[in-house]
């Protein structure tokens, strides 16, 4: 007996040892991580962590760090590619050891950043030369300058479109359904494709938010009890599209077993004639159609169907941040990385990305946006913070796919309820935690 | 013999002990077992009891699981999981794979016994059962996605018997879980059969020589020789049967990921975690479910007492 009080003892006093220690966390500096004027003068090894296991694998990323490399001799670049990105690193986070630079994980509160990262310089300063500079500001500083923006629309397939006698964009949800209508009637393609099994996919439909009305503010103004999915809200357009798309059998027979990697073929091959992305995944669709033998140039891109005084709308929203990590030692070589990486490398244009630097060029896969005028609305994300600890609290989650899956459940009748009842208790919950959690 | 029994006979005196400090006596003796044990405690600590302490630590917090700051919130979480009834209607999905644990045992007791007889290719049988358990969870996953999916295997194999279904397998909340709770028969039956062959085969071989001298036919043999011997191990199985089906977790996330009506327990539980960032209300719901689980098998334990099992 007297052995197992010493053992329960032990264990206790084991247990609260770990407890009590894992709750410090390092102090934040207000060091800045800047560039060295002079190049030579920086030396050191960086680690950057990245989610691009297929860039690292193939020796891109490598190549980066050579003409990297020649700019700035005493660097050592190193990478860490992470295939569980967000997981891994929302984990590590909890240590000191995250790399020297790394993309800021979704998960991270943006109150929080100046506790995990260096800050970069004014946003006063940046917001001037980079886009999307204020989704990282915090009390005036930025923490994170965008590797690239995307913009939201549909990837589709022109030849297969062409064949249901559809030429021109839809305008409408209206006429985009119609369009739909017809490829299934004329083509024998898959009209629209939800990607419902991954998931992922379906957080692309949260980025028109703002693409509706043509306001960079929209995704702001769901910083409240404002009930997002109220008769003719963006939500509420956007969603009804997709619960339309499904409940009108425009989408895939059997959702539950979708498949992101073949669905690229499918699409290049013309089985496929639409899906909701972002403009970074052209890209990979027209690399899918080279692979299989169709006519790259096949694949468009086109916004989401409202027109506001005549032109269409597509919402730019940043990719991942690239950040300085607080616990870097080479907080200089980190930064000069960073900014070579954003400015110089060719990064963005070569994964046909709208770039973070104002004076670039905007890529070639967007050609279509730039010749039919569709007017680009940078996201204001003024308001984000609170946004996120709103849908964070409601346990409904805007970039998340679960909602969505619920969506095309109900709309293909494998759950019971109507739109209506659907949008209104979104609306409830929402409502509920924005006044709980927005005190 | 004295020496390997220990320290209860050492008492007695062996003959042949030398008398005053003996080795058993030495201070290194008594710590000796437990340097054997130091190890194996260390990693159970270390893996097992401390991550416990610290979940149940942050049960009791607002983390949300990566900023350095958390603040005690008392029973806060506990209030919301008992007061929010729509987190316990995942519990009603368990029910489907606790029916498909009754089959399961079934399947596998069916089996045991009668592989437990004299049979041809028996262990070739054995092995075909055994064998799913040791396949990995995300392949299984996997797999069986394909073999659902439209046209997948399913399908063809239903239209070489001339049933041309049109299903969708994991279409609607009712079909997917009981596709979701056959993937899992599937899968443990073997585990279940392993543990009832091995009861099995310890009942000492005469008594059914007695048996068949007493003119007892197999049914016979099996229902007064075989299902009381095996009671004990029929009853771990039922409570692993019935922990497990609360606790399913791996086969529906990577299936389907808690869609169509499949979210389980354990799967809501790791969404609050890591998609809404309730690390503190996630470690409570852990820990609730780790009481549901003890008081069951708690009821269980006091319902169907563990009796010895007397054959001779």
């Amino acid at each position: 007996m007297g052995k197992t009080k010493t053992l329960t003892g032990a264990l206790l006093i084991v247990a609260m040892l770990t407890v009590t220690g894992c709750g410090g966390g390092g102090a934040a500096s207000n060091e800045t991580a800047a560039a060295p004027a002079d190049p030579s003068d920086v030396s050191g090894e960086i680690k950057v962590l990245t989610p691009r296991t297929d860039l690292v694998q193939n020796g891109a990323m490598k190549a980066y760090a050579a003409e990297f490399g020649k700019i700035y001799p005493k660097v050592k670049v190193k990478f860490e590619p992470l295939t569980d990105y967000e997981g891994e690193v929302r984990i590590r986070m909890n240590t000191k050891a995250y790399g020297d630079v790394l993309m800021i994980p979704g998960a991270v509160a943006k109150g929080d950043y100046p506790k995990f990262f260096a800050p970069l310089g004014a946003t006063s300063e940046l917001a001037d030369k980079y886009r999307f500079s204020d989704k990282t500001d915090v009390g005036g500083k930025v923490y994170g300058i965008a590797q690239f923006g995307t913009a939201n629309g549909f990837v589709y397939n022109k030849a297969v479109w062409k064949k249901a006698g559809v030429t021109r964009w839809p305008t409408t949800p209206e006429q985009f359904t119609a369009a739909l209508k017809a490829v299934e009637d004329k083509t024998g393609a898959v009209p629209y494709y939800t990607n419902f099994k991954d998931g992922w996919p379906l957080t692309a439909w949260s980025n028109n938010v703002g693409s509706v009305t043509c306001d960079a503010k929209a995704s702001d103004r769901l910083a409240g009890p404002v009930s997002p999915w109220k008769q003719g809200s963006e939500l509420n357009v956007i969603d009804s599209l997709l619960y339309d798309i499904v409940h009108d059998g425009l989408a895939e027979k059997d959702p539950t077993t979708t498949n992101w990697e073949s669905s690229k073929t499918l699409i290049a091959k013309g089985e496929i004639a639409t899906m909701q992305l972002g403009s970074w995944a052209i890209t990979q669709m027209r690399d899918a159609a080279k692979k299989a033998g169709t006519d790259p140039d096949d694949i468009g891109f086109m916004p989401f169907p409202v027109q506001k005084d005549g032109a269409f709308c597509a919402t730019v929203v940043s990719d991942y941040q690239q950040a300085v990590s607080i616990h870097s030692e080479n907080k200089a070589a980190a930064r000069a990385w960073i900014d070579w990486f954003t400015d110089k490398s060719g990064y963005s244009q070569k994964e046909g990305a709208v770039p973070a630097v104002k004076s670039a060029p905007m890529p070639s896969t967007l050609k279509d946006y730039v010749d039919n005028d569709v007017k680009l609305v940078e996201r204001s994300e003024a308001e984000t913070e609170k946004v996120n600890v709103i849908d964070n609290a409601a346990e409904i989650g805007l970039a998340k796919p679960d909602y969505r899956q619920k969506l095309i459940d109900t709309a293909r009748g494998a759950q019971k309820g109507s739109l209506q009842d659907f949008f209104a208790d979104l609306d409830k919950k929402w409502d509920e935690a924005a006044k709980t959690a927005g005190s | 013999m004295a020496r390997r029994t220990g320290r209860g006979s050492a008492r007695r005196g062996a003959p042949g002990d030398p008398p005053g400090h003996s080795w058993r006596s030495s201070p290194l003796r008594q710590i000796t077992p437990w340097l054997f044990l130091a190890i194996p405690l260390a990693l159970l600590i270390t893996f097992t009891y401390v991550p416990v302490a610290n979940m149940v630590f942050y049960s009791f917090t607002d983390w949300d699981g990566i900023s350095p700051d958390r603040n005690f919130t008392g029973v806060d979480n506990y209030t919301q999981i008992f007061t929010r009834p729509e987190l316990f209607r995942v519990f009603f999905v368990s029910g489907y794979y606790l029916a498909a644990s009754a089959v399961q045992i079934a399947v596998a007791l069916y089996f045991a016994a009668v592989l437990s007889f004299d049979l041809r290719f028996r262990n070739f049988f054995k092995g075909i059962l055994f064998f799913p358990y040791l396949v990995n969870g995300v392949a299984i996953g996997f797999v069986f996605l394909y073999f659902f999916q439209d046209g997948g295997t399913l399908d063809s194999v239903l239209s070489w018997f001339g049933a041309d279904t049109d299903h969708a397998w994991l279409g609607d909340p009712a079909s997917a879980n009981t596709s979701l709770a056959g993937v899992s028969v599937w899968r443990y039956t073997g585990l279940n059969f392993v543990l009832f062959l091995g009861a099995i085969q310890s009942i000492p071989g005469e008594l059914y020589e007695a048996a068949e001298l007493d003119g007892a036919g197999k049914w016979q043999q099996f229902r007064y020789i075989i299902a009381p011997s095996i009671k004990p191990v029929l009853s771990l199985s039922v409570i692993l049967a019935i922990s497990g089906s609360l606790a399913v977790f791996e086969i529906p996330y990577i299936m389907t990921g808690g869609a169509t009506g499949t979210s389980t327990f354990v799967i809501q539980t790791v969404k609050l975690a890591f998609q809404f960032n309730k690390t503190g209300l996630a470690s409570a719901a852990a820990v609730v479910l780790l009481l549901i689980i003890l008081l069951i098998t708690w009821i269980q334990r006091r319902l169907v007492p563990d009796e010895k099992v007397d054959l001779v």
